[in-house]
């Protein structure tokens, strides 16, 4: 999906919230097109949750403006919840019922017509793959489960967008997983636009059409991986390990002296070294070693990951 | 045919009462209460008409007779209506946002309002339902037992009764809701609401005996005497449990035309003048103030309750 495509349906703009001298949300503006799965990342504590509750009118903001779907949240919250499925980030469920009493409660609440709701409600549970278990009171249920049942929760009312705010806390590695497999199919199945806030940065990095990251409040950077990267990093684009035989120092010599390269340093845990670059030159590497005489054991170029840019962006916001 | 989101929350509430062990405990201390006072009362009445073959209004005496080891169903009533109260709204809306099923429901199109009128008007519901169901019991054992013709009049007292018991009851319903939206811990909210009970039914009249020591005019004229009076009704109808039996005495012993001073009281004993029966509509009026006040901090409660969680900020767990 691309995100050039311009149907905004979250925009933010200058958005804040001041709880007395603490600034939880600082200026932030953001937009989220239509159909696009857009990653909040940020630390524990840097106002993604007051973001998403001003978003759906639960709180409002000191400052700035939201508008959702066309609506302003603080202005006309009922309608907002109309359009918007919300799962809060340990969501709780009527334990003495069932999963199909929950998610019909849940559609009463949306005035979904009775007979409608049971059918929904017995696909969606279908969906996330507790149809075994439907019948089943909600207190035996695991975490994973609960989660899974949320997300049926937020889609019976069938909203245009779905706010998840930390949706894989506290599930196991393959739980996450499958959480977000499958809200990305569902995203994709329904047309919906999602919108989740992690503090875990490889579980949603694959799932997510662009990220942006949010620290104390504010929103330092945004977009897809690379173009984060770009972002962040806009001298570094690549970086290539290799591996050879022997380092003599005029084959190193011409490697760093070689155009757009900018530093080669040993890296001594994997024995590896690792160039940074300006753009892919990993076949002027190949060729020099051939011409050295020299064996090339291994070559791969790299891109930053979500989480190299996460840890060197909050050490450097740390520093500051 | 949809039903409105207030009624699918109320619907839930009342099927949450229903089936809630907590309900059927305080039910049953209420059934078991009420049915032995009756017992007393149909033991008592027999003495209560032979004393005065005249009596008018026998059939209110099943409310309010005791032989003496039993308490009346009244004074039961003015006593436990209360903890009903107070058991039925203690965990409102903490227990919700405990659970964490709060924000799942301020996450569905509904006004918040309609979760905190929801939770009030399903008490409401449940206990009217209730206490109707139990004062009717009492009324009809009472007709099979004892034979006593029950007039219209004693009909409606009885009714007009019941009605000012649910008033009263949700009165501690309320302040309990309101607690419920004051403190995280259900615990918390259920020890202040039955630390303001026992205060109101056990402490506050000591206060109020103290008070009067303190108050007490040095020289006795007329006009101290009076003042002194107004005074101390003042401060005790300060306490709901005091209007409310206020109310009760008059709705349920019609001779009882004037409320409060003992000074009139004796007066009009001094002045021989006859103990007539009300109306009902008299013994109504007699009480009106009294049955307003009761309703107004009813309301009270149920709009500080209603302006603090309207204004709270509501995350998940917490």
């Amino acid at each position: 999906m691309s995100s050039t495509m311009d149907d905004p349906v979250i925009t933010l703009s200058g958005l804040t919230k001041r709880y007395g001298e603490l600034t939880a949300v600082d200026h932030l503006s953001l937009t989220i097109q239509r159909g696009e799965i857009f990653g909040l990342l940020g630390p524990n504590g840097a106002g993604k949750s007051t973001t998403i509750l001003m978003m759906l009118g639960m709180t409002e903001p000191s400052e700035g403006t939201a508008n959702v779907c066309g609506v302003n949240p603080t202005r006309q919250p009922i309608l907002v919840k109309r359009k918007v499925g919300y799962l809060a980030d340990d969501v709780g469920f009527y334990e003495d019922m069932n999963a199909v009493e929950n998610l019909m409660f849940t559609a009463r609440l949306n005035q979904i017509p009775e007979e409608q709701g049971r059918k929904e409600a017995d696909r969606l549970l279908e969906q996330v793959g507790l149809s075994n278990a439907k019948l089943k009171k909600v207190g035996t249920y695991s975490r994973g489960m609960r989660q899974r049942l949320g997300l049926a929760d937020v889609l019976i009312k069938q909203p245009e967008v779905i706010i998840l705010d930390e949706p894989t806390l506290g599930l196991d590695p393959e739980g996450v997983k499958e959480l977000m497999q499958l809200i990305r199919r569902l995203s994709r199945q329904e047309g919906m636009t999602v919108l989740l806030s992690s503090h875990q940065l490889h579980q949603v990095q694959e799932v997510c059409d662009r990220v942006g990251l949010f620290v104390k409040g504010k929103l330092l950077a945004q977009g897809d991986v690379a173009s984060l990267a770009k972002e962040l990093f806009p001298d570094e684009k690549v970086q290539i390990r290799f591996r050879i035989s022997e380092a003599p120092e005029s084959l190193m010599q011409q490697i760093r002296e070689l155009e757009d390269a900018i530093d080669v340093q040993h890296d001594d845990a994997t024995g590896e070294w690792v160039l940074r670059a300006h753009s892919d030159i990993s076949s002027h590497i190949a060729t020099l070693a051939v011409q050295h005489e020299v064996r090339l054991l291994a070559l791969r170029q790299e891109d930053f990951g979500l989480d190299e840019i996460y840890l060197r962006y909050f050490e450097g916001s740390e520093a500051s | 045919m949809t039903v409105s989101p207030f009624w699918v929350l109320v619907r839930k509430e009342v099927a949450d009462y229903l089936h809630s062990w907590r309900f059927y405990i305080l039910m049953g201390i209420i059934m078991l209460t009420c049915l032995g006072s009756l017992y007393t009362a149909l033991s008592g009445i027999s003495n209560a008409a032979s004393a005065d073959a005249r009596i008018e209004f026998l059939f209110l005496r099943l409310f309010t007779v005791s032989n003496g080891t039993v308490p009346s169903f009244l004074s039961f009533i003015t006593f436990l209506g209360p903890l009903l109260g107070i058991g039925l709204g203690f965990d409102a809306i903490n227990s919700e946002r405990n659970k964490g099923t709060l924000s799942r429901i301020l996450a569905q199109p509904v006004p918040r309002d309609y979760v905190i009128n929801a939770k009030f008007m399903a008490g409401l519901l449940v206990i009217g339902a209730a206490f109707f169901a139990l004062g009717f019991l009492v009324m009809g054992l009472g007709i099979i037992v004892t034979g006593i013709e029950l007039s219209f009049e004693e009909f409606l007292r009885i009714v007009a009764y019941l009605a000012m018991s649910l008033v009263y009851v949700a009165f501690w319903l309320n302040l309990a809701i309101l607690f419920s939206v004051l403190f995280k811990q259900p615990a918390t909210a259920a020890l202040a609401g039955i630390a303001v009970w026992l205060f109101f039914s056990i402490f506050y009249s000591m206060i109020i005996e103290l008070a009067a020591n303190a108050l007490a005019p040095g020289e006795v004229t007329l006009d101290s005497i009076l003042s002194f009076e107004s005074t101390i009704m003042f401060l005790m109808r300060l306490s709901p449990a005091h209007l409310f039996s206020e109310v009760t005495t008059t709705l349920l012993y019609p001779t009882v035309n004037t409320l409060g001073s003992s000074v009139l009281a004796s007066q009009q004993q001094y002045f021989m003048i006859p103990e007539t029966p009300l109306s009902f509509t008299q013994s109504l009026l007699v009480s009106w103030p009294q049955v307003t006040a009761m309703i107004a901090a009813t309301l009270i409660c149920f709009a500080i309750s209603y302006y603090i969680f309207m204004r709270q900020e509501i995350r998940s767990r917490s």
